[in-house]
């Protein structure tokens, strides 16, 4: 069954329209055209921690190179399993090529991983002579900088954007962002960096190293000189010396770090790059995509949509975790059916008519082998919801409850009813972790209905190698929700 | 029971939960304790269900038997401007320098002096006395920076005293750092039961150790609850569809027959079961390799219903319950 029968035909089945539709569908963020069109050239992966965004990255990557790009993809710091998956595991900021791709559609993958310090020291060494560019290496505040702190590895990771797409060489670059503090940091921090290194205060701090050190001090006014008292106070005399000696070695051979920055800035806002926000159906992941969405209109940054991961469906979503709960309590406490709620409610029941279930199965046949049982011969569309023939939900109880006296008989039967009511238990579990994961997905989609949303079903287990990265592109290229659309309550 | 208490842990798997719940339990039966933040995230408040914190140390709840727990932001702006007012009198420098983007830099791009803020704001408060000379917090909780930039995070006084060889700069990163690396202080790693978390805390442990930091315990967050344990699981595996569709049916849920409601949900339910299966054998191989790191090992249960208020209490008092308070 196609996913779009399957989105047609759950409507009219369903038993309680008024309950069973979301305030505001969001619209599905389709990804395959995304990276196959020629035009797109840079594709952006930004999110909070532990959401998946380099995993996203990667998995994207590959589909890509399977549909037939040229593509490459910026990690900033991969986990250690999932740079092996894609046979990078040195740290040499260089574009390696991934084997063992489908290349049936000649494209080509290759991945690295950023090396600040490394790529920092390029620039340098690209922009001065020999003899300026060792002093700036040598510089103890240089070493620093170039190390890591705050704002670096965001400036690197743009400027190595900025390299990767200047050399022509690939269809499309797919970048993972830096496991900022905020959200704030990886747009910010390039443009920091440009000011301060173009900056008022820079020009001060580097008057005196110009002027020939400290001779040069008296040509300066008052206040300056006080300032520079007070920085040397603070920082001890001699980093202030190092931070001049630095600075006045960039200033002369960089020109214009501000000019970069706004480059690579302008670069993310061209119609060519295309932003994704990762997140996780949780609170926080989600705030946080919210915020992101927010900062990329207010800077004019094109978002794509957001992709959703770890997503939980389930393929018998219509029995609620309470009747689950229910039932299971029927075979744990051995009473049999006859609870007050199958009593009191026997429509209830009937309400398992929806033939969504096999809707479902569709989009799992492909994880499982089992899936005969429900032949398409089945037709949702025209079975009517009226209670089972062969066994009639009603008159049922008699027989069950013959059941029970044979149950407490047998051993065997006993333990399988362990079992169904651990099974229906687990399932509870799930019911519940999926109304959560839509309560939460609801409120981000009631601020920003305008955002396309990708969702990812949930693996089991951890991405290791080529195959696992495949199948998160198949489930991000899906395009269908997983999450049913109905509200459980 | 050391003073400092420094919570990091992977992004994702809930540290800011784990800190303020332990700034919960620490501050049970009359005890002190202040939370702090340093990423500007303000995951305290949100958690706590309060306004915005503001650069201002604060009650933000109070503990079973009396406790209090207060809650700071450290904005390293404002930290900095502080420092530069209580030490050299330079308030009105300081408002020279912000002109001038001297602030910005020293707090956004000028290495480490971020960090070396927000750790001596936090060192400050574990070392501030009252009047009657007794510690005003009897313990200081830290929703540090993630476990991949914590050693970092937590060494950078070394790197800075270095740095600045001479002058107070220098003077205050070796006191952060003689706070930092004593028995006063334990770092500790949340995770959760996953490869990749798991791995992080692993080496996270290997940083801090190497850096000669003191490590404290291993809080494994959102603990799934074991609805089925190995013998139910193989049971699935021999147990023939037609048996469970029978129970389901006998429970309530339609009929056992093929196309019945009750068989229909099998499949899926068996399926569940078989994820839920693989998801168990990975936690059980990664509660293992947390076993091999010789740290005491805390678990907190996953909360069906989310994160709320009510739900930060019951894993404070899960944690008094283990000991780690």
């Amino acid at each position: 069954m196609s996913p779009d029968a399957d989105r047609h035909n759950r409507t009219p089945h369903n038993p309680h329209p008024d309950r069973h539709h979301r305030l505001t569908p969001a619209p599905v963020l389709d990804l395959d055209p995304l990276i196959d069109d020629p035009k797109t050239r840079i594709v952006v992966c930004c999110g909070s921690g532990g959401v998946g965004k380099t995993t996203t990255a990667a998995a994207l990557g590959l589909r890509a190179a399977e549909r037939g790009r040229k593509v490459v993809v910026l990690t900033i710091d991969p986990a250690r399993r999932l740079a092996q998956s894609m046979g990078i595991d040195s740290l040499d900021n260089v574009p390696r090529r991934v084997k063992g791709l489908d290349d049936s559609a000649s494209g080509e993958l290759h991945a690295m991983m950023l090396d600040m310090k490394r790529t920092f020291d390029e620039i340098v060494e690209a922009h001065a002579d020999a003899e300026r560019a060792a002093t700036i290496l040598a510089n103890p505040f240089y070493q620093s900088l170039s190390a890591g702190f705050a704002g670096t590895q965001e400036y690197m990771a743009m400027e190595k954007l900025g390299q990767l797409r200047a050399r022509e060489e690939w269809d499309l670059i797919v970048v993972d962002t830096p496991p900022s503090r905020s959200a704030l940091d990886f747009l910010d921090a390039p443009k920091r960096l440009g000011s301060f290194l173009d900056g008022r205060l820079i020009r001060m701090l580097t008057a005196p190293a110009k002027l020939g050190g400290r001779a040069g001090m008296k040509f300066l006014n008052v206040g300056m000189s006080m300032m520079t008292g007070t920085l040397g106070k603070l920082l001890g005399g001699q980093l202030l010396k190092d931070v001049q000696t630095f600075v006045a070695a960039m200033d002369t051979t960089f020109g214009g770090f501000r000019t970069r920055a706004d480059a690579t800035y302008k670069l993310l806002q061209a119609p060519g790059t295309a932003f994704l926000v990762v997140a996780a159906p949780e609170r926080d992941a989600l705030r946080e995509a919210a915020y992101f969405v927010e900062r990329l209109a207010a800077e004019r940054m094109p978002l794509a949509g957001l992709v959703l991961n770890r997503v939980h469906g389930s393929g018998a979503e219509r029995l609620s975790a309470e009747r689950a709960l229910a039932a299971a309590e029927n075979l744990e406490t051995a009473e049999g059916p006859e609870s007050p709620e199958t009593a009191e409610n026997p429509g209830a029941v009937e309400n398992l008519e929806e033939p969504r279930i096999v809707d479902q199965e569709g989009g799992k046949a492909g994880l499982r082998n089992s899936s005969d049982t429900y032949g398409s011969s089945e037709s949702p569309a025209s079975e009517a919801p009226a209670p089972d023939e062969g066994s009639p939900a009603h008159s049922e109880n008699p027989s069950s409850k013959r059941t029970e006296k044979e149950r407490s008989a047998h051993p065997a039967d006993r333990s399988v009813d362990q079992l169904t009511a651990g099974l229906l238990k687990l399932h509870a579990d799930r019911m519940q972790l999926l109304s959560r994961e839509q309560r939460t997905r609801d409120r981000f989609t009631a601020l920003h209905p305008e955002v396309a949303v990708a969702e990812v079903a949930a693996l089991p287990g951890d991405v290791h190698d080529l195959a696992g990265l495949r199948d998160i592109g198949n489930r991000l290229a899906a395009g269908q929700p997983e999450l049913p659309e109905t509200a459980v309550d | 029971m050391s003073r400092l208490q420094v919570v990091s842990g992977k992004g994702g798997t809930g540290k800011t939960t784990v800190a303020a719940a332990l700034a919960l339990a620490l501050a049970t039966e009359g005890k002190r304790t202040l939370l702090v933040e340093v990423e500007g995230r303000q995951g305290i408040a949100q958690l706590f269900e309060t306004e915005a914190l503001p650069y201002e140390e604060r009650k933000i709840a109070v503990a079973p038997g009396g406790g209090e727990v207060y809650a700071l932001a450290i904005d390293p702006e404002l930290a900095l401007l502080d420092y530069l007012q209580m030490f050299y009198k330079l308030g009105g420098a300081g408002r020279a320098l912000k002109k001038l983007g001297a602030i910005d830099f020293a707090t956004t791009i000028a290495p480490g002096l971020r960090d070396v803020l927000l750790t001596g704001k936090a060192c400050e408060a574990v070392r501030r006395k009252s009047k009657s000379g007794r510690f005003v917090y009897d313990y200081v909780v830290m929703d540090a920076p993630p476990t991949g930039r914590i050693t970092r995070f937590l060494n950078v006084n070394d790197e800075v005293a270095g740095l600045a060889k001479i002058g107070p700069i220098h003077n205050q990163a070796q006191a952060v750092m003689r706070v930092l690396k004593s028995k006063e202080t334990a770092v500790h790693l949340v995770t959760l039961l996953e490869e990749m978390p798991v791995q992080e805390t692993a080496d996270g442990i290997a940083e801090l150790r190497a850096a000669q930091l003191p490590v404290g315990r291993i809080v494994v967050n959102m603990v799934r609850p074991e609805v089925l344990d190995g013998t139910d699981l193989e049971l699935v595996r021999t147990t023939p569809r037609s048996a469970v569709a029978k129970a389901l049916s006998s429970a309530g849920l339609g009929g056992a027959r093929r196309g019945g409601n009750a068989e229909k949900l099998v499949d899926p339910l068996v399926q569940q079961a078989e994820e839920y299966a693989e998801r168990y054998a990975l936690e059980h191989e990664q509660r293992s390799v947390l076993g091999e790191l010789g740290l005491p090992l805390h678990e907190l249960p996953l909360l069906t219903e989310g994160m709320d208020l009510a739900g930060l209490y019951e894993l404070a008092t899960e944690l008094r319950k283990q000991g780690m308070s």
